[in-house]
């Protein structure tokens, strides 16, 4: 049985328009999604904002409820069995909502703690082992309004562990965190199939995907457009290749015309630092280099450089199409 | 037992939540001082004993239901702006039992009120007060705030629902005021708002409350009182699931 499974899952949102003359519209957020994870298995979903990430583990949790097609967790229906779900399964959200800032850590702990039903005998030994897992032993009594940002998405991960969940759903766990409070949150995340919990992790960090996930499925516009292994992924995209060029103030035209080139498969434009730098995926053995400087009249060009694709141009690339 | 355990620790921890807020305390401060304020110059109007112990008393409990009413329509936004009410939603207890103690917590502060509102009196205005019967006033205080923490629940199921909701809250403020006889006796409004102020509890715990003070029997008065408010919580709970589903249907749980 699988821990996880998601059949033909659809979610569609009713939104109004104007203000006197009011109409009605309808924004489906999820497209008849499926797949299926298994016990014991780190399973990403990964896509931008906006991609319908958090829509489908809102449904799978039991927080809103599918408008067509069905959903079971470790073989329980979401909807009609949602309160035996929520007692075998955490949810962890990422940023600093979620979190009752004027009572302590431990006190934060301590409520979830009976809601979850945790035998008030074995709170305190459960609440001691888990601030110790997470780091955050020390700071307990302290409010959490004078937690940092990555302290208090620790406490998050503690929150989603206090009654040992099976299934745990990861929500963009490391969203604004700094490199070395994602570091940590990352390395409790690895150590979480270690100890045999099935996780559902979204993301649009590529690399946390890549780094963390057994498998993943790439989402966008409400639908999966691929869905495998990171190796797999990978190879989708294999064949081409990457042209990077540094640009300083490059027109959203030239970047359509580039987009528009015979051989291309997919275009990015990513800022670093004061730059921005287009990248540009080709077909095989295509020669794109000096047709698109071309496109970039008018553009001040900087570096220019061609690598191998990574799994982040296979996302760039499924994404965009 | 668990539920229990349950109820009082949630209700210790958002009774801590409340005392911790600068803005509520400032409110607290402020508010009885308000009240008791309406209260002298009521009294200074009629200028007899009754009518101290009328308007007194009508603007101590005034400010207790003030706390219930706007806080309670206020506490479900403020867990979604929190990004906790989605959070309390997955757990698997009966969000009832999550909810009462919240509201439980709010009339609590509402003791809070009716006594700095009486001693704001005191020793503002000089408004000294007897109450004839300590115990049964007590007991009068207590199955008010129980009462207020289910109408409380009542309002907060409902906002669970509905995101604009909490608006609701000041709404029923001030007409519970009036239609339950907080400052003017109900026998000087219109016959067809007797129904409604019967059917609502905070009439006749501000009744049990003045009974006991003036020396009279407040027990049939409180009986009305808490069988109200046992009514309310009951109505809730059975409309909690309801409401919940449809909060899951329409996806209002979150703040967007």
């Amino acid at each position: 049985m699988a821990a996880i499974e998601a059949a033909d899952l659809r979610r569609t949102y009713k939104t109004h328009t104007g203000t006197f003359r009011r109409k009605a519209k309808e924004i489906e957020a999820v497209r008849g999604i499926s797949f299926s994870v298994e016990p014991g298995e780190l399973f990403g979903l990964l896509g931008p904002n906006g991609a319908g990430k958090t829509t489908t583990i809102k449904m799978l949790i039991t927080l809103l409820i599918p408008t067509s097609g069905s959903a079971r967790v470790l073989g329980l229906d979401v909807v009609r069995q949602a309160r035996e779900v929520r007692r075998r399964i955490g949810y962890v959200f990422g940023g600093e909502r979620g979190v009752y800032e004027r009572l302590s850590g431990y006190d934060n702990l301590r409520y979830f703690a009976e809601l979850y039903g945790v035998p008030a005998r074995e709170q305190k030994g459960r609440i001691e082992e888990l601030l110790e897992l997470v780091g955050l032993k020390g700071r307990e009594h302290e409010r959490a309004e004078g937690y940092s940002r990555g302290m208090k998405q620790r406490l998050h991960v503690a929150r989603g562990l206090l009654h040992d969940p099976e299934v745990l759903f990861l929500d963009e766990p490391t969203i604004g965190l700094d490199p070395v409070g994602a570091r940590e949150v990352r390395a409790t995340i690895a150590s979480l199939t270690e100890a045999g919990k099935t996780v559902l992790l979204t993301t649009h960090y590529m690399f946390e995907a890549d780094a963390l996930c057994d498998r993943i499925a790439v989402i966008s516009k409400g639908s999966i457009v691929a869905e495998g292994t990171p190796l797999d992924l990978k190879r989708g995209v294999a064949q081409g290749s990457v042209v990077e060029i540094e640009v300083y103030g490059v027109a959203d035209e030239a970047v359509e015309r580039v987009r528009a080139l015979g051989g291309v498969v997919a275009v990015a434009i990513e800022e670093r630092e004061q730059a921005q730098v287009l990248v540009v995926q080709t077909e095989p053995e295509v020669e794109l280099t000096q047709a698109i400087l071309g496109h970039l009249n008018g553009s001040d060009v900087g570096r220019i450089s061609r690598r191998e694709p990574t799994l982040e141009d296979a996302y760039v690339a499924l994404v965009s199409e | 037992m668990s539920s229990l355990r349950l109820l009082a620790v949630s209700w210790w921890l958002q009774f801590k939540m409340i005392m911790r807020s600068p803005f509520d305390g400032f409110g607290n401060v402020i508010y009885p001082l308000f009240f008791a304020t309406t209260a002298f110059f009521v009294f200074r109007a009629g200028d007899s004993p009754r009518t101290l112990i009328y308007a007194s008393f009508g603007a101590a409990v005034m400010g207790m239901w003030s706390s219930v009413s706007t806080s309670a329509g206020s506490a479900m936004q403020r867990e979604r702006w929190w990004g906790t009410l989605e959070l309390l939603v997955t757990t698997p207890r009966h969000f009832s039992l999550i909810l009462l103690p919240t509201t439980l917590g709010l009339a609590t502060v509402g003791i809070y009120n009716l006594a700095a509102t009486l001693l704001w009196g005191r020793f503002l205005f000089g408004v000294h007060l007897t109450i004839e019967h300590p115990l049964l006033f007590a007991l009068a205080v207590a199955g008010t705030v129980l009462s207020f923490a289910g109408l409380g629940f009542l309002f907060a199921v409902s906002f669970v629902r509905f995101r604009a909701a909490w608006v609701l809250g000041n709404f029923f403020e001030y007409p519970v005021w009036l239609i339950c006889g907080f400052l003017v006796p109900l026998a000087l409004l219109p016959g067809w708002v007797h129904p409604i102020s019967w059917a609502l509890a905070p009439t006749w715990g501000m009744s049990a409350i003045r009974e006991s003070a003036l020396g009279g029997s407040p027990l049939p008065e409180l009986g009305a009182c808490l069988g109200l408010g046992i009514g309310y919580v009951v109505l809730g709970v059975l409309v909690t699931d309801r409401v919940l589903r449809a909060a899951r249907e329409s996806g209002s749980l979150s703040l967007t």
